[in-house]
């Protein structure tokens, strides 16, 4: 019976990849809402403030940009600072992926697969933060290349269309395939994703590099018009992805059976240490360039750090933003945070959270205060402001829990896999072959 | 282990249905309250229509396109403002690159022009949006740091001179190269215009422009009935939709036809100077041959079509 079996299991496998795909699909589907309770409670608690974000953009649809607090002198706020960030964060989750492949850092290849899946969510908050900011989304269409006006390759904006989404496909190839390569207990074929996994790094740094260009391209905003723009982006990026994906691997091996070595988090560390520094070295000669030369390129510098001509709204952020990075950076330098976990968490969130502020509310806000006609009219984000952007953030980990919930199922054999008990079996020596020594963490 | 893995689906049999009940329950519930979240779109659904979604780009458009468009839009302006419009579309004349001057030694600040704008293009009454900003700046040098737009006292003030800014019709236009979907270029005569039924609003071009001239629609606009000015064109100063971009056209259906821009009728003092750059006797060009020019923000390659001078 069972040598009967085989043959017409593996012609039928052969004959329809595609609805055997869709089958994974499908069971997946069915794990990503399997779960104990704290899985329901978080899931229907993010499910709640992602609705929330989502009546609040709908009556902003309806009513207008008016309900932002916007303005013709603030014309960019808390969604295309939520954006930038989350590029970053994109950027940064498959940074990683350059030890693990350049270096033949063997024990790295075991996260990449976290980080792709970090970044495939930080390009859906980044999309959904731009289709929040847009005033008439109802005209998405003549976005689209060919059906649309693709005011290529002039405007900076159709460039960063085309990587952002390039970039969302790469990663769901990626990770879709090892997945479901894991799912049939089949070694994956290098050839169908090594040169995506290289084509995925240069793309990241692609990404923020071309979301920089956005700003600095424009000769109007000199706070924002300078080369050091893409290299702070990126030094940035280098910081947030992986420490994002430390939190991550923490959450996983809280919640999951799935267990990392120590080595590919100390790894990251080191990658968080060099580029933290970086970014505070950029961040420090763009202020004393600033603060030196002085005049109106200085303008926004000036209101941004100590506030201008009595308006001093931004001022508790970037101060904030300050204190969190190095605090961040000098945890990150304590032989603790490679040794004590709790230290660990709160230095990655340290980071995040600084960063957030810094290439966001203290990067796109000062750059419209004061206006290019030196007007200073302050901005702070309104109500459906913050709401929105919280449902986006909400989707977003809607997406990666379930990503990762994936990621976790298959590699530990959870999967309820429709291979025979023999493939099975199969898969589960490979587990253990492709993951060894895993209990330590 | 794998004996364990086929009896499984077995023993998880009648939880797994219930479970499945619940996710349905929870998939339902989930929907029912999307459903909700999103209503406020449906009250908006009532203005949208096919015919507008599907609207093709301006300069796609062919003669018989427009017709059917410019009708919809003047049928809409009866239902939505009660007015009575006509929307033309005057091209642009063979020969003719505006251009505009101004006198900064006779600008006394008065705003007339930013009234004359302000009716003119149909502005928002409740924000009282015009497509000109008049600057009073300090005398002794030409630094907006110290210039102020929001004055409020007799004019002119002393120690003080005016500065009307509004969009300088770029040659090199920051704004046209920042549009990703060409919603904004510019014309044969040298304005720049947009067509608000492409404008998906995403402010890039705001954010581009180094004279502030770009505008904002918040909100729908608002005008009484009496007070919408008739005499539209598609381009420049029909009524525009909620969440798109606008600007000064220096008033191309006017000008367009051989009348002058709304704002340079109002001035009391002569300070501004309109014609054709290409027209060897014409007022404009003896201003730019005869006395000292000068253009803002020369220095970022912008190329402005609006020129300022002193006597």
């Amino acid at each position: 019976m069972v040598q009967a079996q085989t043959p017409i299991r593996s012609v039928q496998k052969e004959t329809s990849v595609t609805l055997s795909y869709l089958g994974f699909l499908r069971r997946a589907a069915g794990v990503a809402t399997d779960g104990k309770w704290h899985f329901y409670v978080w899931m229907i608690l993010l499910t709640a403030i992602a609705l929330v974000g989502a009546n609040a953009w709908a009556q902003q649809v309806r009513d207008g940009m008016i309900l932002t607090n916007m303005s013709d002198h603030v014309s960019w706020g808390l969604y295309i600072a939520n954006f930038t960030f989350c590029v970053g964060l994109a950027a940064g989750g498959v940074m990683m992926v350059i030890p693990a492949y350049l270096y033949d850092d063997e024990e790295m290849h075991q996260v990449v697969i976290i980080g792709e899946a970090v970044a495939i969510a930080a390009i859906l908050m980044a999309t959904l933060s731009v289709v929040v900011d847009l005033g008439r989304p109802d005209r998405f269409w003549h976005l689209i290349p060919g059906i649309g006006k693709f005011n290529w390759p002039l405007s900076m904006l159709t460039w960063d269309i085309l990587v952002l989404n390039g970039y969302l496909l790469i990663n769901l190839h990626i990770v879709g395939y090892l997945l479901y390569m894991r799912y049939l207990g089949k070694k994956p074929n290098p050839k169908w994703y090594i040169p995506f996994v290289f084509l995925s790094i240069l793309w990241a740094i692609s990404i923020h590099t071309i979301t920089a260009f956005l700003y600095c391209g424009l000769g109007g905003r000199p706070f924002w018009n300078t080369a050091l723009l893409a290299p702070r982006f990126l030094a940035s990026a280098f910081v947030s992805g992986p420490a994002f994906i430390i939190i991550s691997m923490r959450v996983m091996r809280l919640t999951t059976n799935f267990h990392f070595s120590p080595k590919p988090a100390n790894t990251l560390i080191q990658i968080i240490r060099v580029a933290m520094c970086a970014n505070l070295l950029m961040l420090f000669s763009e202020i004393f360039t600033l603060f030196y030369s002085g005049g109106s390129h200085a303008a926004s510098a000036q209101y941004l750090f100590f506030g201008s001509h009595g308006a001093n709204g931004l001022v508790p952020w970037i101060w904030t933003a300050m204190f969190l990075n190095i605090v961040g950076a000098i945890l990150f330098f304590t032989p603790a945070v490679l040794r004590r976990g709790n230290i660990r968490i709160i230095a990655c969130l340290f980071c995040i959270v600084g960063i957030w502020i810094e290439k966001g509310m203290g990067l796109i806000i000062p750059g419209f205060i004061p206006s290019t006609l030196h007007e200073i009219v302050e901005y702070s984000p309104s109500l459906i402001e913050w709401k929105v952007t919280a449902g986006i953030w909400a989707f977003g980990l809607l997406v990666l829990t379930v990503i990762l919930k994936l990621i976790a199922s298959v590699f530990t054999d959870q999967f309820p896999s429709e291979a025979s008990p023999n493939q099975s079996t199969l898969s589960k020596e490979n587990a253990a072959s492709a993951i060894p020594a895993e209990a330590t963490s | 282990m794998s004996d364990s893995q086929v009896q499984l689906p077995i023993i998880d049999q009648p939880q797994s249905n219930r479970r499945g009940f619940m996710k349905t329950v929870g998939a339902t519930l989930g929907l029912a309250a999307w459903a909700a979240a999103m209503k406020p779109l449906l009250e908006l659904t009532e203005d949208v229509n096919a015919d507008e979604f599907l609207q093709n780009h301006y300069r796609e458009l062919t003669a018989e396109q427009k017709a059917v468009v410019f009708k919809r839009l003047e049928e809409d302006a009866k239902k939505e403002y009660n007015a009575d419009v006509t929307i033309s579309d005057p091209a642009p004349i063979e020969n003719v690159q505006f251009g505009y001057a101004l006198n900064l030694s006779v600008c006394i600040g008065c705003r007339k022009c930013a009234e004359a704008c302000h009716i003119e293009n149909n502005h928002d009454r409740a924000s009282n949006n015009s497509y000109i900003r008049v600057f009073e700046m300090e005398m002794g040098g030409i630094d907006f740091e110290k210039g102020n737009a929001t004055y409020d006292h007799p004019v002119p003030a002393p120690g003080k001179y005016y500065m009307p800014v509004q969009c300088q019709q770029c040659e090199n236009a920051p704004c046209v190269t920042a549009c990703p979907i060409e919603a904004t270029w510019k014309e044969p005569d040298g304005i720049v215009v947009v067509d608000y039924n492409w404008c998906i609003g995403c402010r890039y071009c705001e954010a581009a422009c180094p004279y502030h001239a770009r505008r904002f629609n918040w909100e729908k606009p608002e005008i009484p009935a009496e007070e919408v000015n008739p005499n539209q064109s598609y381009l420049s100063n029909r009524i525009r939709p909620q969440g798109v971009m606008e600007k000064c056209t220096f008033c191309l259906h006017r000008t367009r036809e051989g009348r002058l821009p709304a704002c340079l009728e109002a001035c009391p003092t002569g300070a501004r100077v309109f014609g054709n750059l290409l027209d060897p006797d014409s007022e404009i060009r003896w201003v730019i041959e005869n006395k000292r020019t000068f253009v803002l923000k020369e220095e970022l390659g912008t190329k402005p079509r609006f020129f300022y001078y002193f006597d």
